[in-house]
């Protein structure tokens, strides 16, 4: 049951104060990895067997790892690798997944069914367990995982794009445009494209913290990022049989893969609340 | 009904057609050969020639991908090159234990995430509703391998509460024997009234349970929260509020049922997707199951055992899938128009 409409409702609302955090952990995030160079207190890849393994102090403020270099460092340019792979999943797999997905949405009839039954294929297979089964058949490395998470992750966007092209199809912009006799490649370019557009974003940003975390599990598992590549994942799986007796080597990467992730969840949440306003449960 | 069902399965079908090519698709892209993988590198030219036979990886690719779907089809799922097993036996060993995990995780995911939901929409906007909402988002957030390594870490390791590793403890198997029946430990020990190995198991299931249990529990929290808000905004909830039944009783005795309808089918995605992220945990508990099989499968290329985990991960989120639609087509007649 709705109220009267009110022009309120009509405004994009302001994301609420939780999107608003995880908008400045994310904005912390981004620039500890671009100025990663700058804010580490250490060369990367510096090793000093001599310093290996110190518990953290002033002079390490997240300790050394078994070869001796400084976690700090090592966490901070993680952050690169990370948010890298995520935006190379994200925009491969939103640019094939809209595009099908827009074509799907916009011609309907047996070209939909055939593109959405190739998604459920896709799609019955759990992100993590595709990318594993192609990470093994490739050689493993960052640009192997991030093909293998892009094979799982642009079915998502097609059927998103798919279902709102559809219902933008219907709008009467798009008949106008057909009775001028505007070509159908032109009216999906530049009515359909544009005007299905937003919520994909919203979903971009709601999946990069699942992208980030599939990234991880891969280099954990050995099948992403190889040393001697700065990357969280791979950082707790090589520290994991020190774990009991240097807490600190397993700790804060897996703190920074859970602090990015979170940031990304919440403000992914906010922006489809704000977008959304019968979703705004708040 | 019977429409809706003959079509429900016809795509399930498809899906599943789609799922053995591509399985297929990916073995068949595996660099190296098989057959020296299981010749072994000593192996003479006629040895290779005799194990590329026997796999059929001397004939067109177009046949031996029938041979494939046929043997799939009379349950030959092809022998490991690791463990000599057929794979079919290998998968039956282990997928019970890792039914058992995630069975358990989603019996405490359900557990807390259904309440934590309902506190959350009962005191929305205050105190307990932020602390869910940050809470179920930090759960969904954490990365399972780091979680499953602090918890061993601090419970079994330091506090010494839990047991570190592994299904049960192993010398029991000599104390008390346990007789299998449906092959899952924990119930083959419940219905034999093998006690030591059933107490022995739970004690081994919690930490494991627990951090598999996190996601799943995140996201039900949310779900049930959503769904309760939009559900005490109906008229029905109004017409309640008018009758004098508090917010409390709005939202447990009415609101909660229609709720509870979109948080089933959630469970079912939920499923298939906790088995996956159950690999992660098992090899950090040392957990008998599929994950452990997959990781040495994966780390000896041993590809109709990866090929055969695959293919039985996404028959299980098929069926699992088609069960919730059938369901829910059976509960509420308008989802069989989807």
């Amino acid at each position: 049951m709705r109220g009267p409409v009110r022009l309120r409702r009509t405004l994009p609302r302001v994301p609420d104060r939780l999107a608003g955090l995880g908008g400045v952990l994310i904005a912390l995030v981004v620039l500890a990895a671009v100025f990663a160079p700058l804010l580490a207190p250490y060369p990367a890849d510096e090793l000093k067997p001599a310093e290996a393994l110190l518990p953290p102090d002033g002079a390490h403020w997240f300790g050394t790892d078994q070869v001796g270099r400084d976690i700090l460092t090592r966490v901070l340019y993680g952050g690169r690798t990370s948010l890298a792979v995520a935006a190379a999943v994200l925009a491969a797999s939103a640019a094939v997944g809209v595009t099908l997905g827009v074509v799907a949405g916009y011609a309907g009839g047996w070209l939909r069914d055939v593109i959405l039954r190739v998604t459920d294929v896709f799609l019955a297979f759990p992100a993590l367990l595709l990318s594993l089964a192609l990470a093994v058949v490739l050689q493993p490395s960052v640009s192997t995982a991030v093909v293998a998470i892009a094979v799982t992750w642009w079915p998502w966007y097609t059927r998103l794009a798919a279902s709102v092209a559809a219902s933008v199809a219907t709008r009467p912009y798009v008949d106008a445009a057909r009775c001028l006799g505007v070509p159908a490649p032109m009216i999906v370019l530049r009515h359909v494209l544009p005007n299905s557009l937003t919520p994909v974003l919203v979903q971009i940003s709601l999946d990069a913290g699942g992208v980030i975390l599939t990234a991880a599990a891969l280099s954990y598992l050995g099948l992403g990022a190889q040393e001697p590549t700065a990357e969280w994942g791979l950082m707790v799986q090589q520290g994991q049989s020190l774990f009991t007796t240097n807490w600190w080597v397993v700790t804060f990467p897996g703190l920074a893969i859970l602090v990015t992730a979170f940031a990304f969840n919440m403000l992914g949440e906010g922006l489809r609340n704000a977008l959304d306003p019968r979703r705004a449960v708040r | 009904m019977p429409r809706y069902l003959a079509r429900r399965l016809g795509q399930a079908l498809l899906v599943v057609a789609g799922v053995v090519v591509l399985t297929f698709a990916v073995m068949r892209l595996v660099p190296g050969d098989p057959a020296v993988a299981f010749a072994g590198p000593k192996a003479t030219p006629e040895q290779l020639a005799q194990a590329r036979a026997r796999f059929g990886l001397d004939e067109p690719v177009p046949v031996q991908f029938l041979a494939y779907v046929r043997d799939l089809f009379t349950g030959d799922w092809g022998v490991s090159l690791r463990t000599r097993q057929p794979v079919r036996d290998d998968l039956y060993q282990a997928f019970p234990a890792s039914l058992e995990l995630v069975g358990a995780a989603l019996v405490l995911a359900v557990a807390a995430g259904v309440p934590l939901g309902v506190l959350a929409a009962r005191f929305r906007t205050r105190l307990p509703d932020l602390g869910v909402r940050v809470g179920s988002m930090l759960a969904v957030s954490v990365p399972v391998f780091w979680l499953a390594l602090t918890l061993q870490l601090v419970f079994a390791g330091n506090l010494g509460w839990f047991p570190v590793a592994g299904e049960y403890d192993a010398s029991l198997d000599t104390t008390s024997p346990l007789t299998l029946w449906t092959n899952i430990t924990i119930v083959d020990a419940l219905i034999t009234g093998n006690w030591p190995i059933f107490t022995s198991t739970l004690r081994h299931l919690v930490l494991p349970a627990l951090v598999v249990a996190a996601y799943p529990a995140g996201v039900i929290a949310q779900m049930t929260r959503a769904a309760l808000i939009e559900e005490a905004g109906q008229d029905h909830a109004r017409m309640e509020r008018a009758l004098g039944f508090g917010e409390t009783a709005v939202l447990t005795r009415f609101a909660l049922r229609p709720a509870l309808n979109p948080v089933l089918s959630l469970i079912a995605l939920v499923f298939a997707y906790s088995i996956v992220n159950g690999f992660l945990v098992e090899a950090v508990f040392n957990w008998p199951g599929l994950g452990r099989y997959a990781a040495e499968s994966i780390r000896s290329l041993d590809t109709p055992a990866i090929a055969g985990v695959t293919l039985l991960v996404a028959l299980v989120y098929v069926v699992a899938n088609l069960v919730v639609d059938v369901l829910q087509g059976f509960v509420d007649p308008r989802a069989r128009r989807r």
